[in-house]
């Protein structure tokens, strides 16, 4: 087993490494930190130009550019200049990552939970009423774009506030500025509540469905059937057998939604008003900030290959037929 | 209540047993009318081609048929009706009372369960005894189906056994709580005929330490010449004829059995003899013609077989049970001209089934072969 | 997962005398299954009519745009009306009526999600059999890569060159889209064509000397063509949800042309002023849209592989 989550840690490095130059490449081909500057009014001299093209590291090769980038970044811990006045990167990737973090990790477990037991009754209840409804409701949330659902729900959620006069879930910003102690954590919570929900939803209905498929699958193999006549209870039969084994499926699942459920994130930040991850992403790509948006999509990629790399053990401790692969 | 349990203790009573699947396209009849005696360790075995419905008759004796089944009839575990038992009713007696073993050992057996966890696992359901306990029974069992290091053996998991291990250790799950009945649902099937030896070896084993009674459900008639004290031919859902062993074997008293018997490849016959098999396939259960079900296919069809099934009725000149009842049984309008006929005599053969390349046949589903049943070739639809 | 032996249901084969010409050309079958396939489609209700409704649907944004008597583009006098016999949809703070904009914005979001599904499809189905196909160190490379693609966000990376192709126009975004999609569809592609290489009929018919062309094109090709299918209708609702998202960050479709999701972020003010009107009706095109083509892949999935256990949604 040791060995086998020492093998899936090598083969990440490099995975990882690629990774980083293949995003380089994007963002110096899509992002031009020069754009803003010499849009000013009036432009600024090309003296002015050459020295920030000289922070920036601008005037060399894509090969010597990404080099000094990667030195910069894992032998000196420098992200690089960010060409937002007053934003010193590294500062602003630890902040925005912690409020993210909490969204993105708390909607992934709260999306897992409803599509496992959405998916379990719809699967045991196969073409019953609550089947039917479920997986409707599941094609619903399918179809529903996140910034709709997140700006209809949050007006909702205004108007239910203004006539209750009860203010507990709020509808903007990631927390209330000046609170310590149990205030400051209900006071998170009370802004976690929308966006969580909005995230979730559209994990959940895509999860739901597979699990549901999952489920299906298990239920109709020969495993089920000798657990059952060996005198298994219904109960213990469904949870040890069927569940267990159709759970292995799902976490590959959601390792590889990592990915999306980070880009959803900003669409929800961005409706909700956090200063997470997602406005760092917008805003730098808005100022064309080459660096900030490098570490942005270089983090994010760290993000989705350690998920992955999770996966990859949960699944080996749960199926051990892979453990030696 | 019970009387005293004697040699001949009739452990299973099977009566009238049918069971319908609506589906779609119609109700499925897929047992109609099944009866048999299982008496205390003796092994009495079922044949029939798929479909005739071995299957789901032993399946609903376990319960196990899914919620749209319908059942009726009654089956009888010693004094006990099962039919009706609720399901939690019935997991008292599945695995301790009758056992249950399954065709495919490749998925009979949960890959993320070590398989000491698996057999301990039947103990401890039945039997309320300490985790080691159970661990030590399951070497036990290991044991006594011949896997070797059973000790080692127990802490693997399944695809670290190779198929005719993995069956065997579904035989030890089923012999864990000596159950008074083993069903054995074609065991052999789905492995090499020289692991089938050893498979067979182990079902024997597990009779003698259970002295339980076995029902052995197979295609395969050399299996079963060689484990069973009776057979129970099954055709088209309904029995066609039971008898013991050499009654089947030397007195076949049903077309359809003498053609089983003609398709079966012997040592004892001369080289130059072919097989006869018997052409077509078996009908549709759903919407069955009146008559015998094997009529198409019979070499001595006459009228009367098409408008009336026969039942089945004793045959002359066989033996009587304790009970006065006649041991040889066969559904046939005919069963005196069979007697004593030779396959060849009767079947023709020749195989005009044309095994049409599988290039015709890529998607699965698209196309039905069709016989036309007179010597033609088949169309393809 | 395609071969399910189900214990069950014993019944098989079927013994019907009927008369006719034995018929062995390969393309009777292929008919045959098309029309096997049809039939099972209709007896999805919800995805029948979920044809209806997008027909209907591309017919409103395509024709309808052009006939409406307000264009997308028109200031009438009227600011901030709700739904009336005049503006069905009522107009924004600015007079533009909202009708002729949803069309509008409508009809460029389809004209974007067609696009993607077609250019990822093509480009993930030849990735994803050349891959599965040969197998070794051809597939392990190419699906490498597939890999580091999808380590990035598509938002984040459609944000990217949204912003930097703004000025390009909608094909460019629908470029970048596409190019960021297509590798989940090579991994589906590639995971039947590996299970399919496999399949007894492809040994079989390799054992009567087919040719590889054969093979390909007989056995693997029409089975693979099921699955994709039904991942185009994914991508198509993918895409809409993809370029929306992105217009609404403002890096997708630039003014003065218009997307469902430029609508909905210019409405987000309007809703919190009571101008419900602004919001709900792009929010439900998006809704309807997506949908129907999901319930369309659903029945679509059901129709080619029905052995699969689905829900008959």
């Amino acid at each position: 087993m040791l060995a086998f989550a020492v093998r899936r840690l090598l083969v990440s490095i490099p995975v990882f490494i690629v990774s980083t130059f293949l995003v380089f490449l994007l963002v110096t081909w899509g992002a031009d930190p020069l754009a803003q500057l010499k849009a000013k009014n009036p432009p600024p001299s090309q003296a002015v130009i050459n020295a920030m093209a000289n922070t920036l590291y601008i005037n060399h090769s894509i090969p010597a550019r990404y080099g000094h980038w990667f030195s910069q970044l894992f032998f000196h811990g420098n992200w690089g200049p960010s060409i937002q006045s007053g934003i010193a990167i590294g500062q602003l990737l630890g902040t925005s990552l912690e409020l993210t973090a909490r969204l993105v990790i708390l909607a992934m477990i709260l999306a897992v939970i409803l599509a496992i037991i959405s998916g379990v009754i719809s699967a045991t209840r196969q073409y019953s009423k609550t089947d039917y409804t479920i997986t409707l409701i599941g094609f619903l949330f399918l179809s529903l774009p996140v910034f709709w659902f997140a700006i209809l729900l949050k007006q909702l959620v205004v108007n239910m506030n203004n006539s209750l006069n009860w203010y507990f879930i709020s509808t903007y910003g990631a927390n209330t500025p000046g609170l310590s102690g149990w205030s400051a954590f209900s006071d998170a919570v009370g802004h976690l509540i929308l966006p969580t929900i909005v995230l979730a939803m559209s994990s959940y209905a895509s999860w739901s469905r597979f699990q549901r498929a999952s489920m299906l699958d298990v239920l109709g193999s020969d495993y089920m059937r000798l657990a059952r006549a060996k005198g298994l209870s219904r109960t213990r039969v469904m949870v040890k057998h069927g569940l267990r084994t159709a759970l292995i499926p799902l976490t590959t699942q959601v390792a590889l939604d990592t990915a999306a459920i980070l880009g959803g994130a900003v669409l929800t930040e961005n409706v909700f008003g956090w200063q997470g991850m997602g406005t760092m992403l917008v805003t730098g790509i808005n100022a064309g900030d080459f660096n900030t948006v490098l570490a942005w999509l270089t983090v994010a990629a760290i993000i989705v290959i350690l998920f992955n790399l999770i996966a990859d053990l949960l699944y080996g401790v749960l199926d051990p037929r892979i453990r030696n692969a | 209540m019970t009387q005293s349990a004697t040699a001949t203790d009739t452990v299973l009573s099977v009566r009238d047993l049918t069971v319908d699947f609506p589906t779609g396209d119609g109700v499925v009849h897929a047992v109609r009318g099944v009866s048999y005696e299982l008496r205390s360790g003796e092994v009495l075995g079922i044949v029939g081609e798929s479909g005739s419905g071995k299957s789901v008759t032993s399946m609903a004796v376990m319960g196990l048929l899914p919620k749209t089944a319908r059942i009726a009839g009654s089956v009888r575990f010693r004094d006990e009706e099962l039919l009706g038992l609720t399901d939690k009713e019935m997991t008292r007696v599945r695995g301790s009372k009758i056992a249950m073993i399954f065709q495919d050992p490749m998925t009979s057996l949960n890959p993320v369960y070590k398989i000491g966890y698996q057999l301990a696992e039947a103990v401890l359901a039945h039997n309320d005894v300490s985790r080691q306990t159970a661990r030590r029974r399951a070497v036990e069992l290991l044991d006594l189906v011949n896997i070797p290091q059973p000790d080692k053996r127990v802490d693997q998991y399944p695809h670290e056994f190779s198929g005719g291990m993995r069956q065997r250790v579904v035989i030890a799950i089923a012999m864990a709580n000596d159950p008074d009945v083993i069903i054995a649902d074609e065991p052999t099937t789905a492995l090499d005929v020289t692991v089938q030896a050893q498979v067979l070896e182990s079902l024997r084993a597990a009779q003698r330490e259970t002295g339980a009674a076995m029902v052995l459900i197979t295609h395969d008639l050399g299996v079963v010449a060689g484990q069973a004290d009776r057979v129970l031919v099954m055709y088209a859902g309904k029995p066609v004829e039971i008898g013991t062993v050499e009654d089947i074997y030397y007195n076949p008293r049903m077309p359809y059995t003498l053609g089983l018997l003609g398709s079966l490849p012997r040592l004892d016959k001369r080289e130059q003899e072919r097989l006869t098999p018997i052409q077509g396939g078996p009908p549709s259960l759903v919407n069955l013609p009146p008559g015998c079900p094997f009529t198409p296919r019979c070499p001595l069809a006459q009228e009367i077989c098409q408008t009336r099934e026969p039942d089945l009725e004793p045959v002359d000149g066989s033996g009587f049970t304790a009970a006065g009842l006649r041991i040889h049984l066969s559904a046939c309008h005919f069963k005196e001209q069979v007697a004593r006929q030779d396959p060849a005599d009767l079947f023709t053969a020749t195989a005009t089934d044309a095994t049409l390349p599988a290039e015709f046949g890529a998607a699965p589903g698209a196309v039905e072969i069709v016989d036309n049943n007179n010597g033609t070739e088949d169309e393809i639809r | 997962m395609h071969d399910l032996p189900t214990e069950d249901n014993q019944s098989t084969g079927n013994i019907t005398p009927s008369a006719g010409p034995v018929e062995r050309e390969f393309t009777v079958q292929a008919r045959t299954q098309f029309q096997l396939i049809f039939r099972r489609f209709l007896q999805h209700k919800l995805a029948v009519i979920s044809v209806f409704v997008l027909v209907a649907i591309v017919l409103l944004a395509f024709v309808g745009g052009a006939l409406w008597h307000y264009k997308y583009t028109d200031i009438t006098p009227d600011n901030s009306v709700p739904p009336s016999g005049t503006h069905p949809f009522g107009t924004d703070n600015l007079g533009y009526d909202e009708f002729a904009r949803v069309l509008r914005g409508t009809q460029r979001s389809l004209e974007i999600a067609f696009t993607v599904a077609i250019l990822a499809t093509v480009v993930g189905t030849i990735w994803g059999a050349i891959a599965g196909f040969y197998r070794g160190i051809v597939d392990s490379v190419m699906m490498r890569i597939v890999d580091l693609v999808l380590t990035i966000p598509i938002i984040a990376a459609g944000a990217l060159l949204g912003h930097h192709f703004q000025s390009a126009g909608w094909s460019a975004l629908a470029l970048v889209i596409a190019g960021l999609s297509w590798p989940a569809v090579s991994r589906i592609v590639r995971g039947q064509t590996l299970s399919l290489r496999e399949k007894e009929y492809v040994e079989a018919a390799r054992a009567l000397g087919a040719k590889d062309s054969r093979i390909i094109f007989r056995h693997i090709l029409p089975n693979v063509i099921g699955q994709v299918i039904v991942v185009v209708t994914i991508l198509v609702a993918l895409a809409i949800l993809t370029e929306s998202a992105l217009s609404y960050l403002g890096f997708g479709v630039q003014a003065p042309d218009t997307s469902l999701g430029t609508l909905i972020s210019a409405a987000q003010t309007a809703l919190q002023g009571g101008q419900w009107w602004l919001f709900y009706f792009p929010g439900i095109f998006i809704i309807l849209i997506c949908l129907s083509v999901n319930f369309i892949g659903d029945g679509l999935r059901d129709a080619f592989d029905p052995s699969q256990q689905r829900v008959r949604a």
